[in-house]
């Protein structure tokens, strides 16, 4: 990764976020967020810039964005597949969907595709256990999933096709 | 558009309160909700005293629905009075535990109920500032949130001199970033403020010193939706809304081997076998019942003869269990008993924030145990090594988590003690 800089628009946004808060570290989580999104991963360097910023100590920020699993420790595919492998999803035959993504897309749950398509991941409870299996793409929930309407998901976003998750 | 009608199942006749605008069009807009009253609950509150609040909702029996079942006048009536330190309202939809999913539909379908909610437990507390911390997953959610706090102040129902009334109400969202930890309450605080989120030692409560060290009130999203209609329509109408003495209505989150998976909203005290079999359809594929887990994962499992007992907070205690989120989850015949331990202890030993050893090497001990049994590594007296270890994680800790794990292995184990050791050498 290049150097990290914090861009006008970022500033601006950090500005509005602390606006909301007695204290500038209460912006660190939504910080890291926003960051993820401009960068895919956090890095100690990304850490370093936010905390000079919102005037918190860097390796206090470092600190919490290694405590939380959303935030992406090292680079992840376009597409992040996150699948929960808890209780009510495993009753419904999450670990046959997470073994048919193993073989279709040739790697393993933490590990990203070559052409750095998809990654990977089994995840906890998702919080939609009334509509298991469940996943996400991204910020989206794919529900009540099955081998086929995964193969069809898998198809369509290596055609570049995002479809609506069946998310109601 | 926001539609529910997927997961939205028979209501079974008993009168609908929170759930009863979800499904419809455009239901989280501010025009919509205004049309089937919106507000109109928060103007009569701001003609009450805070007092007057505080008891109307201590007489309506109204508990905390995010697992506790503290009362929720109660536990408002513990913020100090005439304080000059801000007093904060932090709103619980972390939503972590599994077999737990209401809040997000809550939010979704009717977040101007929730905003509504918070405003009057503000106005009962002398809160100006209240935030809604959701669990980071929910992005969707968290951006209906965002847009209908606007819309809402646009229109002077939130803000500086909301309603006229010359008080300030401002809420705001704050995203997770995904630690089930952060559901319980302090670990929840420490988050807000930028940490990890790992629970603080009690006392002090947040009451007295919670967020950035001011008093805080933490309520769950669905007791502050149960808000509004309590004002609206008094503490008699909201208790005869349950069953057998029990007090208002419970969004029951229904998932596993059932016919008809997805969140309902039914009396407290409904019956837990008739909300299986009666409102979820029963078992799928007319499998057999084998065990139900009837409130979240940290609730111990019981057996299918067990199941015949209302379902609220003291009926469930006193069945050795507990009502917890309501999350019921229902496990049918063909399951692997072991292998959902496998995976209930590895959650555990994954979501331990690590501060207290009795958790951090307790669940981590337990997952790995669990997992030698399931891969047939162990021996018999390992089921009773694992027993003996949940036996020793109770009390010991800063906050509930490790207790969760153990009651909850712990049940399972006493329970299908012979579908572990059948995995034995």
């Amino acid at each position: 990764m290049s150097e990290i800089n914090l861009t006008e628009n970022q500033k601006k946004e950090l500005d509005e976020m602390i606006k909301d808060y007695p204290e500038p570290g209460a912006v660190v989580i939504p910080a890291l967020h926003m960051m993820q999104y401009a960068h895919g991963y956090i890095t100690p360097e990304i850490c370093k810039v936010v905390g000079e910023y919102i005037k918190v100590p860097p390796v206090k920020v470092y600190e919490t964005a290694m405590f939380y699993t959303m935030f992406n420790k090292k680079p992840v595919g376009k597409y992040h597949l996150q699948i929960c492998n808890n209780v009510s999803c495993s009753l419904l035959g999450s670990e046959k969907l997470i073994k048919h993504m193993e073989k279709i897309l040739k790697i393993k749950p933490g590990e990203t595709s070559e052409d750095n398509l998809f990654t990977l991941t089994a995840v906890e409870c998702l919080g939609s256990c009334g509509t298991a299996p469940v996943m996400m793409v991204n910020d989206d929930y794919y529900e009540n999933m099955s081998i086929e309407k995964l193969d069809k998901l898998i198809e369509d976003l290596k055609n570049g096709k995002k479809p609506e998750g069946e998310d109601k | 558009m926001v539609k529910n009608q997927k997961v939205k199942i028979s209501n079974m006749g008993f009168e609908l309160n929170i759930t009863k605008r979800f499904g419809k069009e455009n239901s989280h807009t501010l025009e919509e909700s205004l049309k089937d009253g919106a507000y109109e609950s928060l103007k009569k509150a701001l003609t009450m005293t805070p007092e007057e609040i505080i008891n109307l909702v201590i007489d309506s029996g109204l508990r905390g629905r995010g697992g506790a079942g503290f009362p929720a006048g109660r536990k408002w009536s513990f913020i100090p009075k005439n304080t000059d330190s801000p007093v904060y309202l932090v709103v619980n939809g972390d939503e972590g535990e599994p077999g737990t999913f209401k809040d997000r539909y809550i939010m979704r379908h009717d977040p101007h109920l929730l905003l509504e909610g918070i405003a009057i437990a503000a106005q009962a507390t002398g809160v100006k500032t209240a935030y809604i911390y959701i669990r980071g997953e929910f992005y969707r959610e968290y951006n209906v949130l965002r847009e209908a706090i606007k819309e809402a102040r646009e229109a002077g129902y939130l803000g500086e001199n909301f309603l006229e009334s010359g008080g300030t109400m401002n809420i705001f969202v704050h995203r997770g970033a995904g630690a089930y930890i952060c559901g319980e309450e302090t670990g929840l605080l420490s988050s807000i403020e930028g940490k990890p989120g790992k629970p603080k030692l009690k006392p002090p409560f947040p009451a007295i010193k919670g967020l950035f060290g001011c008093p805080t009130v933490i309520n769950n999203v669905e007791t502050l939706a149960n808000v509004p209609s309590i004002i609206a329509n008094g503490a008699e109408w909201y208790k005869n809304l349950g069953l057998n003495g029990k007090c208002g209505t419970r969004i029951f989150c229904i998932s596993g081997h059932v016919k008809k998976p997805g969140i309902v909203e039914l009396p407290m005290g409904m019956n837990l076998k008739e909300v299986i079999y009666d409102v979820a359809g029963g078992i799928r594929n007319n499998k057999k019942l084998k065990a139900v887990i009837p409130g979240g994962c940290s609730a111990p499992i019981l057996y299918p003869d067990e199941i015949d007992i209302p379902h609220d907070f003291d009926s469930l205690a006193k069945a050795g269990s507990m009502a917890g989120s309501a999350g019921v989850i229902v496990i049918d015949e063909d399951s692997d008993i072991v292998e959902m331990a496998h995976k209930i202890a590895h959650f555990y030993a994954h979501e331990s924030c690590g501060q207290c050893s009795q958790c951090r090497e307790g669940t981590g001990w337990l997952s790995k145990l669990v997992e030698k049994i399931y891969l047939g590594k162990a021996t018999v007296e390992e089921v009773d090594l694992l027993e003996d270890v949940t036996t020793n994680m109770m009390q010991q800790t800063v906050c509930v988590l490790s207790d969760a794990a153990a009651m909850s292995i712990g049940a399972l184990v006493k329970k299908f003690r012979e579908d572990f050791k059948s995995k034995c050498q």
